[in-house]
């Protein structure tokens, strides 16, 4: 997979600079990329964007609502809009037109979220974006896609462009873990096992993927982990999800959202119909977020190494 | 116009034979449609439905589907038989209409004409924005009507985009609101006043125009003053007469979401005589 030799001592860089990097790239490539936000262009990092196609920047302030529309009528005029702004507000506040206006329509439109999980930190719980993939899941027509780290982030903007019809792109503010490299392939729709193991899965999406390698490679004398970055949540790529459940018969999945309808729930579903496993998933308890450094949030709601540790002992042993 | 009549016959036999549906805004609005269809307003071809150059009418109140659907018909974009179906399963004509994007084969599912999803209000007006602006990126010489309904001035998307239309001077892009003061639970004054409408939409700048809707000659007369101002977002308050045509639907709120029985078309049709 071409992962980065040292897996400690690795950069970081948020996926939110990934994203940004790849618009530069697609500004320059493809000419019908337009970019629609609602008064987050800096914070999403479109501000490079913003400065080299002036008249491919839509700035429609804080509307989330008009802002889906728009993009869709821009998809049917044959443009490739991304519609960008923090995940509680698009698609948090604009589900509707999303649903319609877009996923309906089946518009091209690439809807971009950003600032998800409780890793948003010290905003606090109205702007940590916990129910986003549960609410893009659900919808026909719609692509979800959570990139792992900030070269993932890249690949994905660059691969969601050119795929047809409506997409979801879930980002990340901090500065997260570098673990995949220029090298390491993407697929959209195409589930990665990372590392291979006999005795449990992780399943694991986001900035966690690499929570779930630290704690795969501590554990490395006492279990064989497997742990498999599932990027793309919908279509859920389930031969991969299912023969991994076979291999080793335990499953854990880890994601920074809430276990509710998220990437536990949709492993949960398929293993449910296909190959029912014992599983446990990780991720917000059915409850809100609240300010805080993100690495101390992770820790109190378990969803660091050190939680994963402790949750795969515990299947193991059971 | 004896378009607008036709258009109108069509609307109570379609709704009829549906046994549901919307009645009172359709019939209020027959003059726009036949103007813009069979007065020459607007651009379009029927053998070539999604042709480049087209002007594009999108309908924001999704729910007044029956009046576009005979107007389609009637201007030839599929046959007269179609309308028929009317909500019916496995129909091109759904109870609110859609435009579905096909990737993999003809470019599209929808009934040919259709420019737009519409239903939940509000939506449509920020689609026809979102058009207007690729239009005017582009340099294209197509413009963008969009209907909306006095009730969806209820709504704080349409707003949204009334003031995204006026920073980017989308003089492209033409707001009709049929003003015929009836919702689905009452009297729109009752149920949330809008007024005052045009200082509203003037303070949000638009160049606004009143006029009588159910009066063809002034809609024709309202699209040629509106090109006066190519720089600027029209809207023009169209007053209409709900269920106009039809003697004991005319301005009655009740008819707003639901469809005539058998006897009830056979005396609207004898109205429309």
């Amino acid at each position: 997979m071409n992962l980065v030799n040292d897996i400690i001592n690795v950069e970081r860089k948020a996926t939110r600079e990934g994203f940004g990097e790849a618009m530069v790239l697609l500004g320059k490539s493809n000419k019908e990329v337009v970019v629609v936000t609602a008064d987050l262009g800096e914070s999403m990092r479109v501000d490079e964007f913003e400065k080299q196609n002036p008249n491919r920047f839509v700035q429609v302030g804080v509307a989330e609502q008009n802002m889906m529309g728009v993009a869709a009528g821009l998809a049917l005029s044959g443009k490739i809009p991304f519609a960008v702004s923090y995940a509680v507000f698009n698609p948090g506040r604009n589900w509707d037109q999303m649903r319609v206006s877009v996923c309906y329509t089946n518009a091209n439109v690439k809807i971009v979220g950003g600032h998800t999980g409780i890793s948003v930190g010290p905003d606090g719980a109205t702007h940590q974006a916990l129910e986003d993939i549960a609410m893009t899941r659900a919808l026909p027509n719609l692509m979800v896609v959570v990139p792992a780290d900030f070269e993932q982030a890249k690949k994905a903007t660059m691969a969601i462009a050119t795929h047809k019809g409506p997409v979801y792109l879930r980002l990340t503010r901090p500065k997260t873990a570098m673990f995949t490299t220029a090298t390491t392939p993407f697929e959209l729709g195409k589930a990665q096992v990372l590392r291979s193991g006999k005795d449990v899965t992780i399943f694991a999406c986001g900035t966690l993927v690499y929570e779930a390698l630290l704690a795969a490679e501590e554990l490395r004398e006492e279990v064989e982990v497997e742990v498999v970055n599932v990027h793309t949540i919908k279509p859920l790529d389930e031969e991969t999800v299912v023969r991994s459940a076979k291999k080793t018969g335990k499953v854990v999945t880890l994601e920074d959202h809430q276990v509710n309808g998220g990437l536990g729930g949709a492993v949960a579903e398929v293993l449910g119909e296909k190959w029912p496993t014992k599983m446990v998933r990780m991720g917000m308890k059915d409850s809100f977020g609240e300010s805080g450094d993100p690495g101390e949030l992770l820790a109190k709601y378990g969803l660091n190494k050190d939680g994963v540790i402790k949750v795969i002992r515990k299947i193991i042993n059971d | 116009m004896d378009k607008a009549r036709e258009i109108r016959v069509e609307i109570i036999k379609m709704l009829t034979l549906a046994e549901s549906g919307h009645t009172a805004g359709p019939l209020g609005t027959a003059d726009l449609f036949a103007t813009l269809y069979f007065g020459g307003l607007i651009n379009f071809k029927v053998d070539e439905p999604y042709w480049d150059d087209r002007d594009r009418v999108v309908l924001s109140c999704g729910h007044y589907c029956p009046v576009q659907y005979a107007t389609l018909a009637l201007a030839g974009f599929f046959s007269m038989e179609e309308l028929k179906t009317l909500r019916k399963l496995g129909t091109r004509l759904q109870g609110h209409p859609v435009r579905q994007i096909d990737f993999s084969g003809s470019n599209y599912k929808q009934l040919p004409g259709i420019e737009s999803t519409g239903g939940p209000l509000g939506q449509g007006v920020s689609v026809a924005v979102g058009m207007a602006l690729a239009g005017k990126m582009d340099r294209k010489k197509w413009k963008v009507i969009c209907i909306d309904s006095d009730a969806e001035q209820q709504e704080g998307q349409t707003w949204e985009a009334y003031q995204t239309a006026a920073k980017y001077g989308l003089g492209n892009l033409t707001f009709v609101i049929d003003r015929n003061e009836i919702q689905i639970s009452g009297n729109l004054g009752e149920v949330m006043p809008i007024e005052p409408l045009k200082d509203k939409l003037t303070a949000f700048g638009l160049r606004v125009f009143e006029i009588d809707g159910n009066n063809i000659p002034e809609i024709m007369a309202v699209f040629e003053k509106g090109k006066l101002f190519p720089d600027q977002p029209k809207a023009v308050i169209m007053k209409t007469v709900a269920g106009k045509g039809v003697s004991f639907m005319e301005r009655d709120f009740r008819w707003h979401g639901k469809a005539p029985t058998s006897e009830e078309a056979e005396k609207a049709l004898w109205d429309l005589k």
